[in-house]
């Protein structure tokens, strides 16, 4: 009994069949990996369609072929349809495919990341009955919340209230196009698309606010209201911080801001680390989770806006959620964690992988932050924006464009240049911090901490006021 | 076409994952101001002072562990105390350092949930809630391993407890007692400086010492509001004269404070248990009272300290085997009387945390 | 417990003070103002049916001078029975007088908010007298021990 009420430890005995064959297995990959580094360096993948490193490069291949074949069609089809149709017919239905099979793979296993996580955060196991390790909980939860009676309240507007799930799961999907996994991997790779992103993430506002008040409940508008009122107040400090990125990149393109990473070998996040936690707090702001999640506060307002949603419908505002949440953790990874590069082991390894791998680290910072911090009050949540993340990054992007401005008039060697503007940075924010911090009042000397005292003799009023008196 | 705010009317009703049990409160709202505040209670009245006036002493204790289940153990040793009070009864030494064993341990159960469900109130997802139950599940152990539950425990007796702990029970006890210091300083440090928490908590649900002292607010309440009371020191019962601890009393009386408050009697309680074990005498472990105990009629009450403040019983004899009046003073509900004047002007999240910080168990609001 | 003179009309034992029903904020106030006797809150109030008068019994505790009083009252009228409420002096004796009006249907003149606590309002009597729910020949309390008479009296 013991053993199972204390810190869960790990332990995985060996035997000696399972020691040699991890033991093979380590050779084996060794011996993978030094075959593939082999061949990268012989150029023998550059550009040909079987390089692995980056699918982009093999779907070029696949539109040069299709094009190929569209000039072989006879003139009339070419007439009617176009010159590149067969291309970009097969382009659509792969990215599309392949977004909502992505989306919904990731919705599928996050639910059970996620639970494990916060469970193992919790000291307690998660989710581990259906299926080995739990792996099907997913799939029971999403067939447990199909199959069950879907309730409309009576004064709900009914059409209304069919339509916050399916605009709430729109941006969800297409903010994934512009996301860079590899150099030559982003199905959207629009020009403007830092842009885009603000303007899409803004339409779940716009859901949610429906969603609460159509289902004519004081839970759910409270919900709404306060959702609308936060996510709306932080999409200026995300906005600003996002504007620092652009400016140091030069580009508004996804795949050039990361290019810029891997070819300066300097991740944004040494550089303006401000920027970094703006956009990260932000972002927690706009999907409403902890210490953000006002709107939804279970012990308060129930459920908030999605209160009097049940069954899929409300499944499909919990995935969306999650989903939304890896989708930031995808712009951190592009926007200030360097995306596909690794300061030159993409070379090697896949850039989609190291894409990959650091999503999943800032999904993992996102749910630890969830499952340790209370949250905050939405006045405090409001004052914080306008007060401080508000004039901050305003003051923050000025600064970064005077660098900018002094890196082109100046021309001095990257890493010197790259070095000031890190250090000028990071002693900005924090000194800036501090000095605004108290100029509005807080005083963590006067706040501190203050300890019951102790005390063997009691008493009622007087003595109360003799103690209050001898401190 | 002139819009108008007009205050409406929020239900946390019955159902609601933060209120602590069936306990509802409709709240007038302006936004996201509260305008007042009215408790409705009653959804868990089970009459227990009404079915207690037909069943024997001994019968009735088992009703004492459903008022305020989680700390069933100072139920019972309130009411065992009333009774003895009444008939004169002597309960041996071994049974009073049992008594106090056990009503310690219990605070310390109670505490751990009340904190943890504070915690979770002010929004951080249990987490804090789960690392403090480990400790509960270990005391709770600990219980069903002496009476047989861990809940409803049923185990003080009018003469002593009912049964003697077996032997595995001291080992038990002491490698809790070592684990569990280090465990608080966990929870310290972990919680104490969260910025959050300090800005949640920090200047809401103030009370000040006259207003509580009045409102006839008693345990960490009070002590949160700066008043030292504690009937353990004040009106000793059980022993407890004869141990050596201290009583924290907070500065401000806020929620911060009696977070603050709680966490620190749980180190208390520690220590007290630790100089029990130490000094456990030998000897029975209950008086032998007559199966038909009739006292003489006349009154008493007697009151402990527990979790949630003073619980008082009073328990009115005419001679006859079952009481003619049994009365429990219900520290939850009168720790609520204040409810109003704490949570008027505040926003809702505020009056969940003030709510959360009065750690109500509505068994002993309701009886 | 100790024994009290205020300046009001009393009976009094060596263990209680009783009070007249329609003295009783006065009486409270004295008790709360004066030096000695310093009744600074009070610990418990509960209302006791004895078939044939009402006592409403409050233990008042001095928190600095560490003593409890106990103060009763009694109501001889069963009908309508009513007296004045603490409130005036003690703010916590708002949800108590509630529950004693809802038990046992004395009204308390003074208190702000007299409405049921526990039941609803419209509910037939008041649970906690003796002469609620009285069914044939069933009188409320246990007379015997269950094997003095060896057979179950209910």
């Amino acid at each position: 009994m013991r053993a199972a009420l204390d810190p869960i430890r790990i332990r995985v005995p060996m035997s000696t069949g399972g020691m040699i064959a991890s033991a093979i297995t380590l050779v084996v990959l060794l011996g993978a990996a030094a075959g593939v580094g082999f061949l990268v360096l012989s150029g023998a993948l550059d550009g040909r369609w079987y390089d692995f490193r980056d699918l982009g490069v093999g779907m070029a291949h696949l539109t040069e072929w299709l094009d190929e074949q569209n000039a072989g069609q006879s003139e009339a089809t070419r007439a009617l349809l176009g010159d590149h149709w067969m291309s970009w017919i097969t382009s659509a239905l792969i990215g599309g495919i392949g977004i909502l099979s992505f989306v919904g793979g990731v919705l599928l296993i996050l639910i059970w990341v996620e639970r494990r996580l916060i469970a193992r955060i919790q000291v307690r196991r998660g989710p581990n009955r259906l299926g080995p390790y739990g792996l099907l909980q997913p799939l029971a939860d999403a067939i447990k919340l199909i199959q069950k009676e879907v309730l409309i309240p009576e004064g709900a507007d009914r059409f209304l209230f069919f339509l916050p799930p399916i605009l709430v799961f729109i941006p969800g999907l297409l903010v994934w196009g512009p996301v860079p996994w590899a150099p030559n991997m982003a199905y959207l790779d629009l020009n403007v698309g830092v842009l885009y992103l603000i303007a899409i993430s803004s339409l779940a506002t716009v859901a949610i606010f429906i969603a609460g008040w159509s289902s004519n409940n004081h839970y759910a508008l409270l919900g709404a209201m306060r959702t609308v009122a936060m996510m709306i107040s932080y999409e200026i400090p995300l906005g600003m911080a996002l504007i620092s990125v652009v400016l140091l990149a030069g580009s508004m393109q996804l795949s050039e801001i990361v290019a810029w990473q891997a070819q300066h070998y300097a991740w944004m996040a040494f550089l303006i680390p401000f920027s970094l936690f703006t956009f990260f707090f932000a972002s927690t702001a706009e999907l409403n989770r902890t210490p953000n999640d006002i709107a939804e506060a279970e012990s308060e307002i129930v459920a908030g806006f999605h209160t009097e949603y049940s069954g899929m419908k409300f499944g499909l505002f919990y995935a969306v959620e999650l989903g939304n949440a890896v989708a930031v953790a995808a712009f951190v990874t592009a926007f200030f964690l360097g995306g596909w590069s690794l300061f030159g082991l993409e070379l090697f390894i896949p850039g989609y992988i190291i894409f990959a791998t650091k999503v999943a680290a800032g999904y993992f910072v996102l749910v630890w932050l969830r499952g340790t911090l209370p949250r905050f009050r939405l006045d405090q949540l409001m004052a914080f924006a306008w007060k401080y993340l508000i004039p901050i990054t305003i003051a923050h992007t000025t600064l970064v464009a005077a660098e900018v401005t002094a890196m082109g008039a100046l021309a001095l060697p990257g890493v010197i240049e790259l070095g000031v503007v890190a250090a000028v940075n990071l002693a900005f924010t924090v000194w800036v911090m501090r000095r605004w911090a108290r100029f509005l009042g807080y005083r963590p000397e006067t706040e501190r901490v203050m300890q019951p005292k102790l005390t063997t003799q009691v008493g009622g009023l007087q003595a109360a006021e003799r103690m209050r008196a001898s401190s | 076409m002139t819009t108008a705010a007009e205050p409406y009317v929020l239900n946390i009703g019955p159902q609601h994952p933060s209120t602590h049990g069936v306990f509802r409160l409709r709240v007038v709202m302006d936004g996201e101001r509260i305008q007042d505040i009215d408790m409705v209670v009653g959804y868990l009245h089970r009459s227990m002072e009404k079915l207690a006036e037909e069943r024997t002493y001994t019968q009735n204790i088992p009703f004492t562990d459903r008022t305020d289940y989680l700390a069933a153990m100072s139920n019972n040793l309130g009411y065992c105390l009333a009774v003895e009070r009444l008939a004169g009864v002597e309960v041996p030494e071994r049974a009073q350092f049992l008594r106090v064993i056990f009503a310690e341990l219990q605070r310390l159960a109670s505490h751990s949930m009340a904190n943890g469900t504070f915690i979770n109130d002010a929004g951080a997802w249990q987490t804090p809630l789960m690392y403090m139950f480990r400790e509960r599940e270990k005391i709770l152990d600990l219980f069903e391993m002496t009476c047989g539950a861990r809940l409803t425990t049923n185990y003080m007796r009018i003469g002593g407890v009912s049964f003697d702990p077996p032997p595995e029970f001291y080992p038990a006890v002491e490698a809790l007692i070592g684990e569990l210091p280090e465990r608080i300083a966990e929870y310290t440090e972990l919680l104490v400086d969260n910025e959050i928490l300090i800005a949640r908590a920090r200047g809401v649900g103030v009370l000040s010492a006259a207003d509580a002292i009045n409102g006839s607010i008693t345990g960490p309440m009070l002590r949160a509001s700066g008043v030292p009371w504690d009937l353990r020191k004040a009106d000793p019962y059980c022993a407890y004269e004869k141990f050596d601890f201290e009583i924290p009393v907070g500065q401000n009386g806020d929620c911060y404070d009696r977070f603050m408050v709680r966490l620190e009697e749980m180190r208390q309680s520690v220590r007290i248990i630790r100089q029990a074990l130490d000094g456990l005498p030998s000897g029975s472990h209950k008086t032998e009272i007559p199966l038909a105990l009739r006292p003489a009629p006349g009154e008493a009450y007697a009151r402990v300290e527990g979790p949630r403040g003073e619980l008082g019983f009073y328990v009115v004899s005419d001679g006859g085997p079952a009481p003619a009046r049994f009365h429990i003073r219900a520290p939850s509900l009168i720790n609520l009387s204040l409810l109003r004047q704490m949570a008027v002007g505040a926003s809702l999240p505020d009056a969940i945390v003030a709510l959360g910080s009065t750690d109500i168990v509505v068994g002993e609001i309701d009886r | 417990m100790e024994r009290g003179l205020p300046g009001v009309v009393t009976a009094s034992t060596d263990e209680w003070v009783e009070v007249r029903p329609d003295r009783v904020v006065d009486a409270m106030r004295w008790l709360h103002d004066d030096a000695e006797m310093d009744a600074a809150t009070i610990s418990n109030m509960c209302g006791v049916d004895r078939y044939d008068h009402f006592e409403v019994v409050y233990h008042l505790q001095s928190l600095d001078l560490n003593q409890q009083i106990v103060v009763k009252v009694r109501i001889r009228n069963h009908e309508a029975p009513s007296m004045q409420s603490a409130y005036p002096v003690y703010s916590g004796a708002l949800l108590q007088e509630r529950e004693v009006y809802d038990l046992m249907g004395i009204r308390f003149e003074g208190h702000p908010d007299m409405r049921r606590m526990f039941l609803w309002e419209g509910y037939p009597g008041f649970p906690l007298r003796k002469d609620f729910l009285q069914i044939a020949d069933h009188h409320p309390g246990l007379p015997h021990f269950p094997f003095e008479t060896g057979e179950q009296e209910r």
